[in-house]
């Protein structure tokens, strides 16, 4: 019976649901006490920074481009009908930087390198190259997963800085055609309002994303048992898994920035 | 290579290893291994397993197998496919622990050891798997000189000079450059060899060395396991299904089934065992 596997218990869909999230989460651990622990790999994290970066750059830059073109031709019709046109650029910038931006980037890389990451780890273990790592005394945790994640935890910030700018390059092209609007104006609104403070948060919260493809997919990957069909589950698993956690991680991180400032005792 | 074979020493004369009695009656030796719980093996056993249990979930693979090999000696470990000798073998490095029982090498509990002494005895073994598993984001030379790189201090053109005298020892010396993806299956097989060897190891696992080799070159990889042993004093343990093989390259040979070892001796004792799954095996 298929209802009955749901109900707690040994072997049930929420029993193994809860054994995977254990030993994911005893994974980052294991990550956090090895990550200060020598050999820093610091060639092949840079390797992986290159590879990551290389790998996305024109991923990341026309998902910018199109949702900056596709953000500014849909609110201009509805900033129209308010009469606050002139409106769109501060509109689009806002939007862009601090949440579609950092959020869609992250969302696509999370397709891109989640999947290349669950792969080609999985297809070490299952080939026995993780195996060999560990009996040449060459450490498989730090060379494959510590730098993956290091790698991402930088990267992503980067590719995301990248994509927003691209995307409000996209959205003063269209303001171009649409109403041949000059670009200092264009630039000038768009960033009026904009914080610092503001931009720094959200772009950064792009690392935390980071690091959750990296792990999970490096998790799902680094525990592949069997072949090729294996492989294959893991990477696909490795994108659902950390496109999910992204969805929810921004949701506490949202959160927590909206937050007021705790009231200052001086004040009274 | 045949000239190698004649005085190589390939063919050590059977009967004269320590503890084996088959005065052409076929007797096995019993497999002298110490009880669990009885300290470390005598010096000249380098490696020493007791008893291994050893689970999967529902699946026993590990039935308490047994089995000793001295210093300078090859064993061979033969038996059907998925009796249990990958995992077996992955117990003498540590790759797998078991569930009951002690694996000892060079004297020490393996299963034990953690951190720099752990890392320190598997620089002193070679292992080749069963795939090759060569790292197949590197050249073949990259492979190679990944482990001299980090951990020997030797210069650039001695490692490439080192490289190349290991990849001639498997008569591919003109496959440096190639990446794993454009070797055979065989060719893969042999730069494993070659790699679990460059770090010149007191000790060599092979997981079926000659497996989907042409028989010109099993004699060469038999041969080179058999002058690694000769010439540098390696000890060894080999499994594999292939008897030319096993001819060329056993002091000892030990069947497993089910988990568990179930006969030990020479290879010629173990062909004329009148036990049933032997017979089936040998195929007499
Ligand atoms: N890490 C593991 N997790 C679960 N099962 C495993 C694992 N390693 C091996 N097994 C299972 O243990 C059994 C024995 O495997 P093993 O690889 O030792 O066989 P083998 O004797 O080497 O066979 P072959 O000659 O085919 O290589 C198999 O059924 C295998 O599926
Ligand atoms: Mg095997």
């Amino acid at each position: 019976m298929r209802f009955t596997n749901l109900l707690p218990g040994r072997g049930s869909a929420l029993a193994n649901g809860l054994e995977r999230t254990g030993e994911l989460a005893s994974f980052v651990g294991e990550f956090f006490a090895r990550f200060w622990k020598p050999p820093y790999e610091w060639k092949e994290t840079l390797e992986q920074m290159d590879e990551v970066g290389a790998r996305s750059f024109l991923l990341v830059s026309v998902t910018g481009l199109a949702i900056g073109i596709v953000m500014a031709m849909q609110s201009r019709g509805t900033l129209a009908a308010y009469g606050a046109e002139y409106a769109l650029p501060n509109m689009l910038a806002l939007s862009i930087i601090k949440e579609i931006g950092p959020v869609f980037t992250s969302l696509v890389l999370a397709g891109r390198l989640g999947a290349g990451i669950g792969a080609e780890i999985g297809s070490m273990r299952v080939t026995e190259q993780i195996d060999a790592l560990e009996v040449a005394a060459l450490k498989p945790f730090h060379y494959l997963v510590v730098t993956r994640v290091v790698a991402c935890v930088f990267i992503f910030p980067v590719l995301t800085i990248w994509a927003d700018t691209i995307a409000m390059i996209g959205g003063y092209f269209e303001s171009l055609i649409a109403s041949g609007m000059d670009y200092r104006v264009f630039f000038t609104t768009a960033f009026s309002t904009i914080r610092f403070a503001d931009l720094f948060v959200d772009t950064m919260k792009t690392s935390i994303f980071g690091f959750i493809v990296a792990i999970v997919s490096s998790y799902l990957g680094y525990n592949v048992r069997g072949g090729t069909r294996e492989v294959g589950q893991a990477a696909m698993r490795a994108v659902v898994v950390s496109s999910l956690l992204i969805l929810l991680a921004d949701v506490i991180v949202v959160r927590i920035s909206l937050m007021p400032p705790p009231p200052s005792t001086t004040d009274h | 290579m045949a000239e190698r074979a004649a005085t190589g020493g390939a063919q050590r004369p059977r009967g004269e290893q320590p503890g084996e009695d088959h005065a052409g009656n076929g007797e096995l030796a019993p497999n002298r291994v110490a009880e669990v719980g009885s300290g470390p093996p005598p010096e000249d056993t380098i490696i020493e397993l007791r008893d291994l249990h050893k689970s999967f979930g529902d699946l026993n693979v590990l039935n308490g197998a047994s089995l000793a090999v001295e210093k300078g000696t090859s064993a061979v470990v033969m038996g059907g496919s998925g009796a249990g000798k990958s995992v077996l073998l992955k117990h003498i490095v540590k790759l797998l622990t078991p569930d009951h029982g002690e694996p000892w090498v060079k004297g020490k509990r393996v299963d034990e050891m953690t951190g720099d002494e752990l890392d320190d005895l598997r620089l002193s073994i070679g292992y080749l798997f069963q795939g090759g598993a060569l790292f197949d984001s590197m050249s073949v030379e990259e492979n190679m000189n990944f482990f001299l790189n980090r951990h020997t201090d030797l210069s650039e053109g001695e490692r490439t000079d080192r490289i190349e005298e290991t990849l001639s020892w498997v008569n591919l010396a003109d496959t440096a450059p190639k990446f794993p993806a454009e070797l055979s299956g065989g060719q893969q097989k042999r730069i494993g060899l070659a790699r679990a060897i460059i770090l010149q190891p007191e000790i060599l696992l092979y997981d079926e060395p000659t497996t989907g080799l042409d028989p010109v070159s099993v004699r060469t990889v038999s041969e080179l396991i058999v002058r690694l042993r000769d010439e540098r004093g390696i000890s060894s343990v080999a499994i594999t299904h292939d008897l030319l093989c096993a001819d060329i390259i056993a002091d000892r040979a030990h069947f497993i089934y089910e988990g568990e070892i179930i006969e030990s001796g020479s290879l010629e004792a173990l062909e004329r065992s009148n036990h049933p799954v032997l017979r089936n095996f040998f195929g007499s």
